[in-house]
C-alpha cells in the first residue's frame, strides 16, 4: 500500500499544479475586479447571458441525445460480431478522429455552404438552395459529428463485457427480444450510457469553434462568451472566470444528477 | 489588419501560386533560378548595423500572421535572416492574430517582447496604459522614408512612440457579377439591402462593426457618446435578420468560394481575394471609411531597447520595406518603397485611394474611454445574443447557490444510503 502511494505522487503533483491551483485561481478571479478587491458583482452579471447559457445547454442535450440514439445499436452491433471483425470495424469508428478537429469542422463549412456540394446536389433534384450553414442545426451537427466517438467508445466497452449466456437465459426463460432489452441489456449497460453523455456533454455545452464556424457568429455559445472576455475584445479576465465558474457548476449538477442512473460502486464524481 | 488565422485550409490557394499580391504572377512564376540569388540588399549605412556584432543578443518580435517578407516568393528577401546576417543579433519571431490577443498577452506578463506592432487604436490605449515606451529617433534615421501625412496620427500626436508600418482602408467586397450597380453607387447601406438577404457578411468585431453603423448614421467613428452608440447598436440589430453570419478571416474563403456576396473588408486582404476570384470588385465607400495603421512599437520593459530600435531602423531600408510591402498587399508609408512599386499599384485606388477622399472622408480609431469601450461591448453582445429583456441580477449568485445545494443534497442522501446499506 504504501508502495502504491509513492508511484501516485507524479501525477497527485500534476493534479495539484495543473488541476487544482488554476481551479483556485479561476474562483479568484471570478470574485475579485481589477482592483483585487472582494466583490460579487461578476457573477451578477453573468445573469445578463442567461440565454446564452440556456441556448449551450439546449444544443449541448439535443447533440447528446443524437449521439445516443445513434451509437447504442452500434455499440451493441459492434459487441455481437466476430472479435477480429470488431477491431476493424473500432478502428473505422476511430478514423475521423485521426483528422485534425479544425480540419473536420472545417470540411463541414465548405460542404454546408450556399454553394457548397450538398447545396448543389439539392440544386440538382429541384429542391432549391437551402440555408444550411450558419444555422443551431450546423452547430448540432458539428458537435455530433466530432463528439461521436466518445459516445461508442464507452457504449462498445461496457457491452462487450456483457456475457453472451446472460442474454440467452434471459430468452430460456421466456424473455421476448423487446424485454431482452431493457430488463437485460440497458439496465447492465447503464455505466456505459452515463458515461458516454459525460463525455459527449461537457465538451459540447463549452465547445466555442464549432459554433464559430457553422453558427457565423450569430449563435453565441457560453465557450464564444468566455473566448471573448479572454482574447476578444471585451477583454474582462474576471467576468471570464466567473462565466467559466457558473458553467463547471453547471456541468456538476448535471453530472450528479446523472450519476443517480448508475450503479452505486461506480460513481464518478 | 486580421489575416490569415486559417491560413493553413488557404493551402489549395497557395499552391496555386495566388497568395502573393504582385500583379501578374506569371511572370513571376517564370523568372529564372539566377535571379533569385542575384537579390542584394542594399544598405544606407552598413556601420551602423554592426555595433551589436558578436555580442550574442537576441530580440523578441511579436507581429501578425503573414505579415513580413519571407524570402518565399522568388526575388524577395526573408527579412529577420537578414536582419541576423547584417547585424548578428538573433531575431526570435512569433506572430499574434489579433489586437486584443497581443494586449492579453502583454497585460498577462510572462514573456517580453522588444518589438510590436499594434493598430492605431491599440497603440493609443498601450500609450495611455504605459505599455509601450518613447522611442529614440536618433537610433531610427530612416524614420525620414515616413511619408509627412503617416506621422503625427492622432493615437499618437507628437509621434513619439510609434513607427507606421502599413496602412489601409476598410472597404465593401462584392460580387460584381450578381449585383449590377455602379462602383461609384455602391455605399455601406448596401450592407442593409434586403434584396441581399442571407448573401451578406458582417464583421465579427465590434469596433469595425461599430464603425460601419456610425458611417452611416454620420456619427464619428470615435464617438463616446452613449445615445450615439446606442442608436448605432439598434442599426446593427436591423441588419441582423439578413446577415448571413459574423465572420473575420473566413471572409476570405466565404467570398472566395462564392458562398456570400457582399462584405466589409480590409483593402490588402481584399486584393488577394481578388486574384483568386475575377467576379469580386473592393470599393472604399464614398461616404467615408476608416483608416488603419499598424505601427511599429516597444514594450515598456524590452530588454533590448536599443537593438529593437535598430530592427525598426532595418524594417525602414527602402528595400526591406519594398520586399514587405510586396509580399503583404497592404499599403505603406514608406515614401521610397512606395516610389519602387509597379506604376499600376501606384494607381490603384484600392491601395492608394486619392489624398483627397484620405484626408477628407477616413477616420484613424483612436482608443475609447473604458466606460464606452465596456457599453459597445455589452451593446454588441446583446445584439448578438438577440434577446434583450433585462434580467434580475440576483438570478445567477442564487442559480450557483442552487446547484451548489443540490449537489451536496444528493452526495448526503448517497452517503446516508450507503451507511443504512450496511447494516
Amino acid at each position: 500500500m504504501q508502495k502504491l502511494k509513492v508511484l501516485s505522487l507524479p501525477y497527485l503533483v500534476w493534479m495539484f499544479i495543473f488541476i487544482l491551483v488554476p481551479i483556485i485561481m479561476v474562483a479568484f478571479f471570478a470574485f475579485t475586479n481589477n482592483e483585487g478587491a472582494l466583490t460579487m458583482e461578476n457573477i451578477s452579471d453573468v445573469g445578463q447571458y442567461a440565454n446564452i447559457f440556456i441556448r449551450s445547454i439546449w444544443l449541448a442535450i439535443i447533440a447528446t441525445a443524437i449521439c445516443l440514439v445513434l451509437s447504442y445499436p452500434l455499440a451493441y452491433i459492434l459487441s455481437r460480431i466476430d472479435k477480429h471483425k470488431q477491431s476493424t470495424m473500432l478502428m473505422i469508428v476511430m478514423l475521423p478522429m485521426w483528422m485534425n478537429f479544425l480540419l473536420r469542422t472545417y470540411a463541414w463549412m465548405t460542404l454546408l455552404g450556399n454553394n457548397g456540394i450538398i447545396n448543389n446536389l439539392l440544386e440538382l433534384i429541384g429542391i432549391g438552395p437551402l440555408k444550411l450553414i450558419n444555422t443551431s442545426g450546423a452547430v448540432v451537427l458539428g458537435m455530433v459529428y466530432n463528439y461521436l466517438p466518445f459516445m461508442i467508445l464507452p457504449l462498445y466497452s461496457v457491452m462487450e463485457k456483457i456475457d453472451k449466456s446472460v442474454i440467452e437465459a434471459a430468452n430460456d426463460l421466456g424473455c421476448n427480444s423487446f424485454k431482452v432489452l431493457f430488463k437485460v441489456i440497458v439496465p447492465l449497460s447503464l455505466p456505459g450510457i452515463v458515461s458516454g453523455i459525460t463525455m459527449v456533454f461537457v465538451p459540447a455545452i463549452s465547445t466555442f469553434i464549432i459554433s464559430r464556424m457553422l453558427g457565423g457568429g450569430s449563435n453565441l455559445l457560453i465557450g464564444d462568451l468566455i473566448e471573448m472576455q479572454f482574447l476578444g475584445n471585451a477583454y474582462n479576465p474576471h467576468l471570464g472566470a466567473a462565466i467559466s465558474l457558473v458553467l463547471m457548476a453547471i456541468i456538476l449538477v448535471i453530472m450528479t444528477v446523472m450519476n443517480q442512473f448508475s450503479p452505486d460502486d461506480q460513481v464518478l464524481i | 489588419m486580421k489575416r490569415h488565422v486559417f491560413s493553413l485550409f488557404m493551402l489549395a490557394a497557395a499552391l496555386t501560386g495566388s497568395v502573393g499580391c504582385s500583379t501578374d504572377n506569371t511572370t513571376q512564376q517564370n523568372a529564372t533560378e539566377e535571379e533569385l540569388y542575384t537579390q542584394t540588399l542594399t544598405i544606407s549605412d552598413p556601420d551602423y548595423y554592426t555595433r551589436f556584432k558578436g555580442e550574442d543578443i537576441s530580440i523578441n518580435v511579436y507581429n501578425w500572421g503573414e505579415y513580413i517578407s519571407t524570402g518565399t516568393d522568388e526575388g524577395t528577401l526573408d527579412v529577420n535572416s537578414e536582419f541576423e546576417k547584417l547585424t548578428g543579433i538573433k531575431v526570435n519571431y512569433t506572430n499574434y492574430a489579433t489586437n486584443e490577443e497581443l494586449y492579453a498577452k502583454l497585460k498577462g506578463g510572462g514573456t517580453t517582447y522588444d518589438i510590436i506592432i499594434p493598430s492605431d487604436y491599440m497603440i493609443s490605449k498601450m500609450i495611455t496604459e504605459d505599455m509601450i515606451q518613447k522611442l529614440d529617433f536618433n537610433n531610427i534615421p530612416n524614420f525620414s522614408y515616413i511619408m509627412d501625412n503617416f506621422r503625427n496620427m492622432a493615437y499618437d500626436p507628437a509621434n513619439e512612440y510609434s513607427v507606421p508600418y502599413t496602412w489601409g482602408t476598410v472597404g465593401i467586397i462584392y460580387d460584381e457579377t450578381m449585383i449590377d450597380m455602379d462602383e461609384e453607387d455602391i455605399d455601406w447601406d448596401i450592407l442593409w439591402d434586403e434584396t441581399y438577404a442571407d448573401q451578406i457578411l458582417m464583421f465579427d468585431n465590434p469596433r469595425d462593426a461599430f464603425a460601419i453603423a456610425e458611417i452611416i448614421l454620420g456619427y464619428s467613428l470615435n464617438t463616446e457618446n452613449p445615445d450615439e452608440l446606442i442608436a448605432a447598436a439598434d442599426k446593427l440589430k436591423e441588419q441582423k435578420k439578413i446577415v448571413q453570419g459574423y465572420v473575420m478571416d473566413e471572409i476570405f474563403d466565404k467570398m472566395a468560394a462564392g458562398d456570400a456576396l457582399i462584405a466589409p473588408y480590409y483593402a490588402g486582404d481584399a486584393l488577394a481575394i481578388m486574384e483568386d476570384n475575377d467576379s469580386l470588385n473592393f470599393v472604399v465607400p464614398q461616404s467615408g471609411t476608416n483608416l488603419f495603421v499598424d505601427a511599429m512599437c516597444i514594450p515598456t520593459g524590452a530588454k533590448q531597447k536599443e537593438a529593437a530600435e535598430m530592427y525598426i531602423n532595418f524594417m525602414c531600408e527602402p528595400d526591406i520595406a519594398y520586399d514587405n510591402i510586396d509580399y503583404i498587399c497592404y499599403s505603406t508609408p514608406h515614401q521610397a518603397a512606395f516610389d519602387m512599386l509597379d506604376e499600376e499599384v501606384q494607381n490603384n485606388p484600392v491601395s492608394y485611394p486619392d489624398d483627397e477622399l484620405i484626408a477628407e472622408r477616413t477616420t484613424v480609431f483612436v482608443n475609447l474611454s473604458d466606460e464606452a469601450n465596456k457599453l459597445m461591448q455589452n451593446l454588441w453582445t446583446e445584439m448578438k445574443s438577440a434577446e434583450d429583456e433585462t434580467v434580475n441580477k440576483w438570478l445567477m449568485p442564487i442559480f450557483l447557490l442552487l446547484c451548489m445545494v443540490t449537489v451536496v443534497f444528493v452526495l448526503i442522501k448517497r452517503h446516508i444510503k450507503r451507511k443504512k446499506d450496511i447494516f
